[in-house]
């Protein structure tokens, strides 16, 4: 049989009309973005770290008191039209020092988190990808560090080295990615026997490619959630170090260091306590909102 | 089951000897030592001092000599206060912190666990919702916030409880609570969804079906099985009350071991810090281990591999 080229005709496109989707494509991080929005707590919460934020680079700033000026004839003032929030035992504008603190915190908040992200994840992936032996001892080595108390562990580092924000990042870097890479481990353990690696690995992907483009992506969901709750446990760990005296030194100002400060002096100027207590405690549930909201956003096992 | 037992102490030990010789280690190299003051002493004194402490001798003898008198149950000397060990400081202390931490778990599982039983048996109704908002106050609230604002509240304004001290049953109240809201929200939350996902199970509408009356239903069908999440995590609840109380004891002047360990911390004392870091962290993993037996004891599922599932 002869065939000619005149016999071929293009396809118009328009005949594929039917075919195609009626709406665009809802990709999964806008599903998950559409999600979190529903959920109330989750976006005030959200509201509320972007304010902190903000207020933490800009409000050092605004009442024009340096947070190392001291006046002592003014010292222990009450909250009033210069002072908003007070002032400390050495006069010290508690306004401009406690965004300081906001800015110690939320840096000490995201540092560790991406610290712990890094080393968990290449801990963790490694670990579950690579299974039997491997995983076997590396399990093993994250078990007995899990034996050891952390906080203790942590203040240890604090004794041993000199006290500042840079120590404080190293202690809980050192010691928060435990539960980072369990997670991922436990996450790439359980993705690996799925069908798509199988399918990618019969196309000739190598390992690495495995893991960062397939495995690490889908596990994204436990490792965000895990990290927004680990934001507050670090803001946390580090305003108990400040109380107890191991975390910035002075004129630095803390959340915990001004509060171990107002706790001092509670009977007669309780402002001094109350302005950084609730600021912490502001951040803690902000961060926990939206945690708790991001997971049940990025849990597909939830949609209803 | 003995298998199991025997790799769990492995593991202690291993964890126990890491810190132990981790904390050996960064306490000798680190520059100045226990006896750098700001006034200069004179070479002699010098010497006898670290003669007097066997600082003079070779670092790895120093080491044995040290794991030596551990074995024993010896901690050494506290190197900032002469006619103090640290054993004498541990006994002394102990006993105190080991009181308030008691009474603290206590009150956690007392109130957590009930708290948490009703909100989910009453899902949506409003004990749930105040339940809810006080778990997460309490999550949101650090220790030492809470013990402040307890202090200024009942001591300072309505002077119903004594600010600070140990000793009366009224000043337990206040570090008691401050202590444990954190875990107690923690346990009440726990309990609520390990409550609610055992409601869902078949064998509770089974249970139901067979005509038995609500009362069993609840405490033996689904208290009994929604139990062991917090029975797990007993072991980090005990390390968090203890590690707690740190500031808590500062807080309310309290003379437990947690002050103490502060106090050493402000000083420098180093085998003071070294000793009561490694009495605290072979505490805290023997309590693990416990928990970790209670756990098998309470769910006859749980297979002992040795490795916890993720």
């Amino acid at each position: 049989m002869q065939l000619s080229p005149d016999l071929f005709a293009p396809l118009k496109t328009a005949e594929f009309a039917g075919e195609e989707l009626g709406r665009p494509p809802v990709n999964y991080w806008s599903d998950v973005w559409r999600r979190l929005k529903q959920n109330k707590l989750a976006m005030s919460g959200l509201v509320l770290i972007v304010l902190l934020t903000v207020m933490a680079v800009i409000g050092p700033y605004i009442s024009g008191h340096g947070y190392a000026e001291q006046h002592l004839s003014l010292a222990n003032h009450p909250p009033d039209g210069t002072y908003w929030f007070g002032t400390d035992s050495l006069g010290r504008d508690l306004f401009t020092r406690v965004w300081i603190g906001a800015r110690i915190s939320l840096t000490i908040g995201l540092v560790t988190s991406v610290i712990c992200l890094v080393i968990g994840v290449l801990y963790g992936g490694v670990s579950g990808y690579f299974g039997g032996r491997v995983d076997e001892i590396m399990m093993r080595i994250v078990e007995v560090l899990y034996g050891i108390p952390f906080m203790l562990y942590v203040i240890l580092l604090m004794v041993i080295m000199h006290p500042g924000l840079k120590t404080i990042l190293i202690a809980l870097g050192v010691t928060y990615w435990l539960d980072m890479a369990r997670i991922v481990r436990g996450q790439v353990l359980a993705l690996k026997e799925q069908e798509y690696v199988l399918a990618a690995r019969s196309l000739g992907a190598g390992t690495w490619r495995i893991l960062t483009r397939h495995l690490i992506p889908n596990t994204m969901g436990p490792i965000i959630v895990t990290m927004t709750l680990l934001i507050p446990n670090a803001i946390f760990t580090e305003a108990f170090l400040s109380f107890l005296g191991l975390g910035v030194s002075a004129p630095m100002a803390s959340w915990g260091s001004l509060a171990s400060d107002g706790i001092n002096s509670l009977n007669t100027y309780p402002w001094q306590l109350f302005f950084p207590a609730v600021l912490i405690s502001l951040t803690m549930l902000a961060f926990n909102f939206l945690g708790d909201g991001l997971r049940d956003a990025l849990d597909p096992r939830l949609r209803r | 089951m003995a298998r199991y037992l025997l790799r769990r102490l492995a593991t202690m030990l291993v964890a126990l000897w890491l810190i132990i010789t981790l904390t050996f280690i960064i306490m000798h190299v680190i520059p100045g030592g226990p006896f750098a003051t700001e006034k200069k002493l004179p070479p002699e004194i010098m010497k006898n001092i670290l003669a007097h402490y066997h600082m003079d001798e070779p670092l790895w003898k120093q080491y044995t000599d040290y794991l030596g008198s551990l074995l024993r149950g010896d901690l050494g000397p506290s190197f900032k206060y002469e006619n103090r060990t640290v054993n004498g400081i541990i006994r002394d202390g102990f006993p105190v912190s080991a009181t308030l931490g008691a009474i603290a778990i206590a009150l956690a599982l007392l109130i957590g666990i009930p708290a948490g039983i009703i909100s989910a048996l009453r899902r949506n109704s409003w004990p749930d919702y105040l339940a809810m908002v006080l778990t997460t106050l309490g999550f949101s609230v650090p220790s030492f916030i809470l013990g402040g604002l307890l202090m200024y509240v009942f001591a300072y304004r309505l002077q119903l409880l004594p600010p600070a001290m140990w000793g009366t049953p009224r000043q337990v109240i206040m570090p008691a609570l401050a202590l444990s809201a954190l875990p107690m929200a923690f346990v009440a939350r726990l309990m609520r969804s390990s409550m609610l996902e055992v409601l869902q199970q078949d064998y509770m509408r089974t249970a139901r079906a067979k005509g038995l009356p609500e009362r069993t239903v609840v405490w033996r069908h689904a208290v009994r099985n929604a139990i062991t999440p917090v029975v797990t995590y007993l072991g980090p609840l005990v390390a968090g009350i203890f590690t707690g109380s740190f500031v808590v004891e500062n807080i309310f002047a309290i003379p437990g071991l947690g002050r103490y360990y502060v106090m050493s911390i402000s000083d420098r004392d180093y085998t003071v810090i070294l000793g009561v870091t490694i009495f605290y962290s072979a505490f805290l993993m023997l309590m693990n281990f416990l928990v970790d037996l209670a756990y098998v004891l309470i769910d006859p599922r749980v297979k002992l591999t040795g490795r916890r599932e993720v």
